[in-house]
């Protein structure tokens, strides 16, 4: 299939696999030496630098896999280790599974590819050399990050390569020794197999594998030889340890003599601390330490609890927070942004002629307008931020779960003064992250503890309360649209976008840097749809920075994807036309409209009108390059709305983990319904008025409806699952209780437009 | 301070009023017990006191009245309940960190009740929060494991 012969190209130019010499054994990884030849792609090495940033360890005593992307629950560990797997002729399960230390040669090749200024549905030749030139300032900056649903299309085949690399190495070095040619040779199981049968452990080879050039010619095998990608009953290797709590999470490491923290930082993030109660503090039983951080106070204790306890006694006092003070200046400065030329930031579609288009149909009074709004969102992951850090004179330790390491790594050694190459990041599972974890103020914190407290271990765990207050989250959004339709179709589509820019707030915090030009954030998922419509238009405007704000998933599609398609129903049903029909007609990406045609056959679509108060909608949203179409079936009954059922088709190109892609996608979608009807952020004296679930309600499971997904394979690169399931939720809901009630809901949370069962 | 955990009996130098959850995570060592909310919200705490589930970060260590079991004493990797035998079946977490508290709440759940319809599965399990959004495959999840504990 097309994909793996551009994939072994694309190997070929921008990584090399080798090997080395390990204790007792071998390890194959990417291949860092520098080599005398003309690659710029290894231009980043210093003189001298050399071996390798291991994938596969294989000592006398076990195989070790590498999984540098991190795991918040998306099951990336598992997915990286069936990778290597596949190749290497192991299972995983017998294997130990680590993501390793962070390192440059871990560098997410993709995750800046959807970066370029081309929709993801432009497969020219001018596209695909941008996206894959992408890879080369990733590498260059030496971004090991995971998010933007980029693991498996960095990873596909960087991984399997390590593996086919390792299996056939043990292979030669089995064939050296027994005098067979290597292609006499099999593998299974973690052993290589003789002619005659003779099975030969990878253990029992690893040091002679060592030893000899690792054979590197290899061709990555067919997806139709595949064993353990691409099958229904491939299982999570973290089930086990999930299902019986003997997964360790960040919060669950213990170090020994470790003691106890949390802090609590100024609410209005970034505000000074006025003043606390240190005493009553130090008066409670298990404190041991009241230690200033930056904009707040931490408690060292001995146990959580205390901490956390003592926390409260501290009574802070905050200064005001550096943006507007509550939510209705905020959405002031947002409404002000939209369509006003002095905030203009982008605009990447504008076809056809849409101020024509509109002027013509103001004569006739056909002008149809809108707006919208979407709230800032926290990730408010079940696991809250924690770190343990333990700094000694000339070395820091961190064990945190985090999608940054070595920009962890970097703070860390700024803060404490330790040299970075001293720095040790561990990185853990995450208990989620939804992007929560992109961030390191907790990382920072606990660095500033654990310096009171030099040689002691400190475990800082910030209260659900600190984590909802504190959460950098999803920028508040507003839209205002304008359209035209003639003759039962939809022919104008204007839109017009207004947030605060996240990208510059998030890379700023991280680094200090300032991010120059545009925010593409501020559109993505509604300017790169893959529709036709005559005259389209699709414009950012860049509001005052205001709340810190972060990559929440699915990031500018969480808001842009709400905005696009509900414009897009409004404007079919004012057009008088089938929704779903209505968009395939538009639909200008074949991939993206097989997609709609399928999620109409599973959902045996006939309108949105089913009658007796029932109603369905459909939405679309193309977004990390994945085509995602959800229909949603309401019931508007006494007590509320109803959700029903819920249908969701995607195409990733190629499929590699099916359980765990069906996993993705509806959580994707109940994620986004969580939001879409109960949540947002309201802020009064700069601090988020939600302090807790409470207050902050996710989807229950007596909410939750029926879900069946049907995931094709057309597109033509494979894609990453974690985010696209997401985006189409809202504007499905909001569009079948359209259907089912008449009421068209233009602002999340919904509850407050319409009650829910 | 006494109690026993899982079987075992342990000594705990803690003030009444300590959650139990603290007492288990920083006292013991026993980490497979979640720290979520704090308030009895998000059900991922949960334990059994006399097998019945409980929001530990609710419970006065103080006001304990009976041995406590948590995941890692309801079963193990190498041997474990029909609960959690159902959870690796359906395939059912994600992160994970909500599903101890699932899974105790879903064992307490099927002690009581052993062939629970899908409202008894939605009232009982709706206390327990997860964000990633499990809950297509906890609900089936529950069914399995009841299947299983009829049939043993």
């Amino acid at each position: 299939m097309g994909v793996l012969k551009t994939a072994g190209t694309i190997t070929r130019r921008t990584f090399l696999i080798g090997s080395a010499a390990i204790a007792g054994g071998v390890a194959f990884g990417t291949y860092l030496a520098k080599k005398p030849i003309d690659n710029p792609l290894l231009d980043d090495l210093e003189e001298g630098e050399a071996g390798i940033t291991p994938f596969v360890k294989i000592g006398p005593n076990g195989i070790t896999l590498i999984t540098p992307r991190a795991d918040k629950g998306q099951g990336a560990y598992s997915m990286q280790a069936n990778l290597i797997a596949e190749e290497l002729d192991i299972d995983p399960a017998t294997a130990t599974i680590t993501p390793g230390m962070p390192g440059p040669a871990y560098y997410n090749g993709a995750v800046m590819s959807e970066g370029v200024p081309f929709p993801a549905y432009d497969e020219s030749k001018l596209a695909e050399t941008a996206r894959n030139f992408m890879a080369v300032p990733a590498k260059l900056l030496q971004i090991q990050m995971t998010g933007g649903s980029s693991t498996v299309p960095d990873l596909f085949d960087r991984l399997r390569s390590a593996g086919a690399v390792a299996r056939e190495t043990l292979k030669e070095a089995a064939a050296r020794q027994y005098g067979i040619p290597r292609a006499e040779l099999r593998t299974e199981d973690g052993q290589v197999i003789l002619p005659d049968g003779t099975t030969i452990n990878y253990t029992a080879l690893a040091a002679a594998a060592a030893a000899i050039e690792p054979v590197t010619d290899v061709t990555l095998r067919d997806p139709s030889a595949w064993t353990r990608l691409g099958k229904r009953d491939l299982p999570r290797t973290d089930m086990v340890a999930k299902c019986t709590g003997t997964e360790v999470y960040g919060i669950d490491v213990q170090i020994d003599d470790m003691v106890y923290a949390s802090v609590c930082a100024n609410p209005g993030i970034g505000g000074d601390v006025l003043g606390y109660d240190e005493a009553a503090a130090l008066s409670m039983r298990g404190v041991q330490q009241v230690v200033p951080v930056k904009h707040g106070v931490g408690v060292i204790a001995s146990n959580t609890w205390y901490a956390f306890e003592a926390i409260k006694a501290l009574n802070c006092q905050w200064g005001p927070g550096p943006y507007p003070k509550n939510s209705a200046a905020i959405w002031e400065a947002l409404d002000a942004a939209v369509d006003n030329e002095d905030h203009y930031d982008h605009r990447q579609r504008n076809e056809g002629d849409i101020e024509g288009a509109l002027a013509d149909a103001q004569t006739e009074g056909g002008v149809l307008e809108a707006s919208y709004r979407v709230p800032y969102l926290a990730h408010a992951p079940m696991e809250p931020m924690n770190a343990i850090v333990r700094i000694n004179d000339d070395s820091v330790e961190i064990w945190t779960g985090t999608q940054i390491p070595l920009f962890v790594r970097d703070k860390a050694a700024q803060i404490s003064g330790v040299d970075r190459s001293r720095v040790l990041v561990y990185a853990q599972p995450m208990g989620g992250s939804f992007g929560h974890k992109l961030e390191m103020t907790h990382v920072e914190q606990a660095v500033e503890l654990a310096l009171a407290v030099k040689g002691t271990p400190v475990k800082m765990t910030w209260s659900r309360e600190e984590d909802m207050t504190h959460d950098y989250p999803r920028p508040a959004g507003v839209a205002r649209a304008r359209g035209t339709v003639d003759n039962g179709q939809v022919t104008g589509f204007d839109l017009s976008v207004g947030q605060s820019a996240m990208a510059p707030s998030w890379f700023g915090r991280l680094t200090g840097m300032t991010v120059p030009g545009p925010d593409a954030t501020i559109t993505t998922g509604s300017w790169d749809q893959p529709f036709a419509i005559p005259h389209y238009r699709v414009t950012g405007y860049r509001a005052p920075d205001m709340v810190p704000v972060s990559s929440w998933r699915s990031v500018g599609a969480s808001g842009n994807g709400f905005f696009h398609d509900t414009w897009l129903d409004e404007l079919i049903h004012a057009a008088g036309a089938d929704p779903l029909e209505e968009r395939i007609r538009l639909c200008s990406h074949d991939t993206s409209r097989k997609v709609l045609e399928a999620v109409g056959a599973l959902a045996d679509w006939s309108g949105p009108s089913v009658g007796d108060g029932r109603g369905r909608g459909v939405a679309f949203c193309l977004s990390f390059g994945v085509p995602t179409a959800q229909i949603i079936d309401v019931t508007h009954t006494g007590d509320g709305i109803r959700v029903d059922k819920a249908f969701i088709v995607a195409d990733v190109g190629t499929v590699l983990d099916p359980t765990n892609i069906e996993a993705q996608l509806f959580g994707g979608l109940i994620y986004g319904l969580s939001h879409a009807i109960n949540s947002e952020l309201t802020y009064e004296n700069y601090a988020p008025q939600q302090t807790n679930y409470h207050a902050y309600e996710g989807l229950r499971l007596y909410q939750t409806p029926d879900v069946t997904v049907k995931v094709l394979e057309n597109g033509h690169r494979i894609r990453g699952i974690g985010e696209p399931g997401l985006p189409p939720a809202a504007p499905a809901l909001g569009n079948a209780i359209f259907a089912a009630t008449g009421q068209r809901i233009r602002e999340m949370p919904f509850y407050k437009h319409i009650d829910f069962i | 301070m006494k109690l026993t955990v899982d079987g075992t009996s342990y000594e705990a130098d803690v003030p009444a009023d300590m959650p139990l959850l603290w007492v288990l995570r920083d006292e013991l060592g026993i980490t497979g017990p979640k720290y979520g909310c704090g308030i009895a919200q998000c059900g991922a705490c949960t334990v059994h006191v006399n097998g019945l589930a409980v929001r530990s970060c609710q419970l006065p260590v103080g006001s304990l009245n009976g041995d406590v079991t948590t995941i890692q004493g309801l079963g193990s990797p190498e041997a474990m309940h029909a609960v959690q035998e159902a959870w690796v079946e359906h395939q059912v977490a994600q992160c994970g960190y909500c599903q101890s508290g699932q899974i105790m709440q879903a064992a307490s759940l099927l002690t009581l009740n052993s062939d629970p319809d899908d409202e008894q599965i939605n009232t009982v399990m709706s206390g327990n929060l997860c964000r990633c959004g499990t809950y297509p495959r906890i609900r089936a999840a529950v069914k399995t494991a009841a299947l299983k504990l009829n049939r043993a």
